[in-house]
């Protein structure tokens, strides 16, 4: 790619960028959110039409048009969300869009489950082409997302950020047949922010801030340290110093905690923990073990089936999220799109989004927008987030900055009892670092953090006792400062017992 | 200092410009294409159905006519307002509804039955003071219109019944009440076809040329009141953040089902004033063929009005003045009245094909189908039944 420039009103998200990708290579694309690379690989994939600069295969000038061009051209994404019918087998999935037809009318499925077969053989893992997509784990999804490209004879393969849903485990495997890939001559493009999976995969990272290229390095010759100030443009600090923890008195008690999700599922089953003041708890677990239905359980989002809820001693089980609110519990909602923001409100009805009835946000029945905007104002600047004005509406702004207006609203005051889902789920490397520094601070204030997070390493990096969720229970209790990650990881896939091939293989 | 705070106020000033741009601009266009279609519909009509020579000047000499007739005179003025007294107060009260996320389809039956509730309260207040009479006749409607919102409201925050469908059925329950009560109750005796008695000391005072009823006032006071009720009361909060994110209102610790009830309670008492205004300001006497298309082009006119009281109010006007025009339209132009039907149609069918006009008129920065009504008829709104 030469010299692609692409514009939008207001931002030029691609300024001149040249990326130049080898045959066999694995090449990292890293830079924060909003940098500029989902724009480059739309280009590259044919859902942007660049303003200037032109892409080269083999040497040629190519236009791409759509989708079907790059495809037409061996250039193939998975995205991040999958794009797969869970309904339908492995086989069916993969052929799809090119099915092979044993006659005009039906499908050649054993055609087509030969070549699957020999496809994952050639590169090393097993997949049964039988098997619905919806009893497949994570892990093997994306295997699959990876066989339709392969099927397609995919000669560039661009992964948007394909780790964020493993465990550590899955995550080796998929390096394994990215090495694989690669060793056959495929050339990959590995977009990620983990700094750790870039320097263990890449052959090359190419950094991007504000839509330049910043930077080109090798792994050998680089650090986390370097990639991170690159990527932010000043110096990160990617661990925070958190020092000694004083827990207090505690805080929050769950006593056997059941509690179903929307379809009746019981997915927490029995759940005990103990949160003091001072010190974070950790839940660490693969996404979908009960940690969302457990956590909407603690601020009121959620019956509780069975079990209860103490709060400082006092029983909150089944009150209403109102009353866990004022009681000074903060919440960072895992999906905050849904609970955590309204937006197509402004930044200051969104700060005052739990307070808006009190004073001195309303007296009485009547708002006051002049108390409501100095408030906006004032944490807007403490928590940093950048925005035009407090009047536009959250949509507006970047993830890192919206997720800072949930924070600037949750962490507020007095707080008894923090509750974060995912705190820093899709941010950037610096918002994260502001977050967690945010939480510690918290911690130290005496405030009980209760941490809840699919990324093992933030889990690691800010618990002071870790607990792993698996499938519905809290299946060990670790202390933070002697958690082996290796240990945590294996606990996460395995709840503790020896796996057979349930967590590895294929169905059959 | 003071020239940050300038320059501030200079982008306030070109933002504030944007922002009203951004939201006229759809209604704006919808309605400009609606009178153009419409001049295509007028000569065509003239030519094949009618017989006449083809005169491409005549939808200019029909919309000076309708433009006269709406107003080209006080006379024609007041009748422009008198008109459109039931379809602003109807219109805001879909329109708080669509704030909340609430599909009103309910106003017809909110109308009629606000109507048949003021002449059931002026009957028996026949022999008391005038303003005693008016007010509870007012009342009655209100209350009768916040009745028939009040049930589909309930039923919704139950059962999770959907309020489109619910309030399409109040729709008839509300027309069979309608002609049992006027053949019965109310019925004046030995009147054919069954007529209620007149509404008496209750009708409306006449405050402008013949017809400028006091309902004109109260619809018109009623805008800085729904404004303030959304934009500046902490239940206007509320409304409005259910309507936006109810799952994110519910953390904030509001009830939604409580809210929905109360919002399609409002919506029924504004529509139902609307009735008791048309009733009690107009004709007086209520018979089962008193019929409408208030409840239903009130829906146009908050969706016209982007659901913000102002523009409704703009909205309403310009409905009224089409239903005012109408009339003198056909008589100087020869254009028959049901053009103006023809034009809100379009009217709608240009807001509800936003996405489309967007594209084709390349407007930038320009806000469609994700603001509120737009959203409320397109977005399926169960979730809140399960939890």
């Amino acid at each position: 790619m030469r010299g692609i420039t692409k514009r939008y009103p207001g931002v030029t998200a691609n300024d001149n960028i040249d990326l130049d990708l080898q045959r066999g290579e694995i090449h990292a694309l890293l830079g924060e959110n909003g940098a500029g690379k989902t724009t480059l690989m739309n280009i590259l994939y044919g859902l942007a039409v660049p303003d200037e600069g032109q892409i080269l295969v083999d040497g040629n000038p190519v236009r791409i048009a759509g989708p079907s061009d790059a495809i037409a051209r061996g250039i193939e994404m998975v995205h991040q969300h999958f794009m797969l019918i869970p309904v339908l087998s492995v086989a069916e999935n993969v052929v799809l869009g090119e099915e092979t037809m044993a006659n005009p009318v039906f499908l050649d499925k054993a055609e087509a489950s030969r070549r699957i077969r020999e496809l994952a053989g050639r590169f090393g893992f097993e997949l049964d082409p039988d098997a619905k997509i919806e009893s497949l784990s994570v892990g093997q999804q994306q295997r699959v997302e990876i066989l339709k490209t392969l099927y397609r004879n995919a000669q560039v393969l661009v992964l948007d950020e394909p780790t964020a849903v493993l465990t550590p485990g899955e995550t080796e495997e998929i390096f394994t047949l990215l090495r694989n890939l690669a060793k056959d001559g495929r050339s990959i493009i590995f977009i990620s922010h983990k700094l750790t999976e870039v320097l263990e995969i890449a052959d090359r990272i190419t950094v991007i801030r504000r839509g330049r290229v910043i930077g080109q390095r090798r792994p050998s010759e680089t650090t986390e340290e370097e990639l991170a100030e690159l990527m932010v443009g000043r110096a990160v600090l990617l661990t925070v110093e958190r020092g000694e923890s004083h827990p207090g008195e505690v805080r929050l008690k769950v006593e056997n905690l059941h509690v179903k999700d929307d379809r009746g599922n019981e997915m927490v089953r029995g759940v005990d923990l103990e949160v003091r003041s001072g010190e974070i708890l950790g839940i660490a677990g693969v996404a979908g073990n009960g940690q969302d239905e457990l956590v909407e359980a603690l601020v009121g989002l959620r019956r509780v089936a069975a079990g209860r809820l103490h709060l400082r001693g006092r029983d909150i089980t089944g009150v209403s999220p109102r009353a866990i609110n004022e009681a000074n519990v903060g919440y960072v909602p895992a999906d905050r799109h849904r609970f955590g923001l309204i937006l197509a409100f402004p930044l200051t009805d969104n700060l005052v989004l739990t307070s808006y009835y009190k004073q001195p946000y309303a007296r009485g029945m009547l708002r006051d927008g002049r108390a409501i905007a100095a408030a906006a104002r004032e944490k807007v600047k403490a928590y940093d987030v950048r925005t035009p004005s407090i009047e536009v509406a959250a949509q507006t702004l970047s993830g890192g900055n919206q997720q800072k207006l949930i924070v600037a609203r949750e962490f507020e005051g007095d707080t008894t009892l923090l509750v974060l889902d995912q705190p820093t789920r899709g941010l950037d490397v610096g918002s994260i670092e502001f977050i967690h520094r945010r939480i510690i601070e918290k911690r130290d204030a005496g405030t009980a953090v209760l941490l809840v997070s699919a990324e093992l390493d933030e889990v690691m990096e800010l618990s002071d006792r870790i607990a792993v969720m698996y499938r519905g229970k809290l299946v060990a209790f670790l202390d933070g400062r002697t958690a082996d990650k290796n240990e945590v990881g294996l606990l996460m896939a395995t709840g503790g017992r020896a796996a057979p091939a349930e967590a590895t293989g294929s169905a059959s | 200092m003071s020239s940050a705070q300038r320059r501030s106020t200079r982008v306030g000033v070109g933002a504030a410009l944007r922002a009203v741009w951004a939201l006229t601009a759809v209604p704006l266009f919808a309605f400009v294409l609606a009178l153009v279609v419409g001049a295509i519909v007028i000569v065509a009509s003239s030519v094949l159905v009618l017989k006449n020579p083809f005169d491409p000047t005549l939808p200019i000499s029909a919309y000076a006519a309708l433009a006269n007739g709406a107003f080209g005179s006080f006379d024609a003025l007041v009748s422009t307002l008198v008109l459109t007294t039931p379809l602003l107060l109807a219109g805001l009260g879909v329109a708080i509804g669509f704030r909340a996320g609430l599909f009103n389809i309910g106003a017809q039956g909110q109308f009629l039955m606000g109507a048949v509730g003021s002449v059931a309260v002026a009957v028996q207040f026949r022999h008391a003071p005038a303003v005693v009479a008016i007010t509870a006749a007012l009342l009655g409607g209100m209350i009768a219109g916040a009745a028939w919102g009040f049930v589909p409201g309930l039923l919704k925050a139950v059962s999770g019944a959907h309020e489109v469908v619910t309030t399409i059925m109040m729709n008839y329950v509300a027309l069979a009440a309608l002609s049992w009560i006027v053949g019965g109750p109310l019925q004046q005796p030995g009147s054919v076809p069954p007529t209620t008695p007149s509404v008496g000391i209750a009708a409306l005072p006449i405050l402008l040329g013949r017809s400028g009823h006091i309902g004109i006032l109260i619809a018109f006071l009623a805008v800085p009141l729904a404004w303030f009720l959304l934009f500046r009361t902490t239940r206007g909060f509320e409304i409005r953040a259910v309507g936006a994110n109810p799952d994110a209102a519910r953390y904030a610790g509001i009830k939604p089902r409580r809210l929905i009830v109360l919002t399609m309670s409002i919506a029924g008492l504004l529509a139902g004033l609307a009735g008791a205004c048309t009733i009690l300001g107009i004709s007086h006497t209520m018979n089962p063929t008193f019929s409408t298309s208030v409840g239903f082009d009130s829906i146009t006119v908050a969706l016209l009005g982007r659901s913000n009281p102002i523009g409704v109010m703009l909205a309403a006007i310009l409905f009224g003045a089409m239903r005012a025009g109408a009339g003198p339209m056909q008589i100087n132009a020869g254009v028959p009245v049901e053009l103006v039907d023809v034009i809100q149609a379009l009217i709608l069918l240009f807001l509800i094909a936003n996405v489309v006009l967007r594209r084709l008129l390349r407007l930038r920065g320009v806000r469609g189908s994700e603001q509120t009504g737009f959203e409320t008829i397109t977005r399926s709104y169960g979730r809140e039944a399960t939890v």
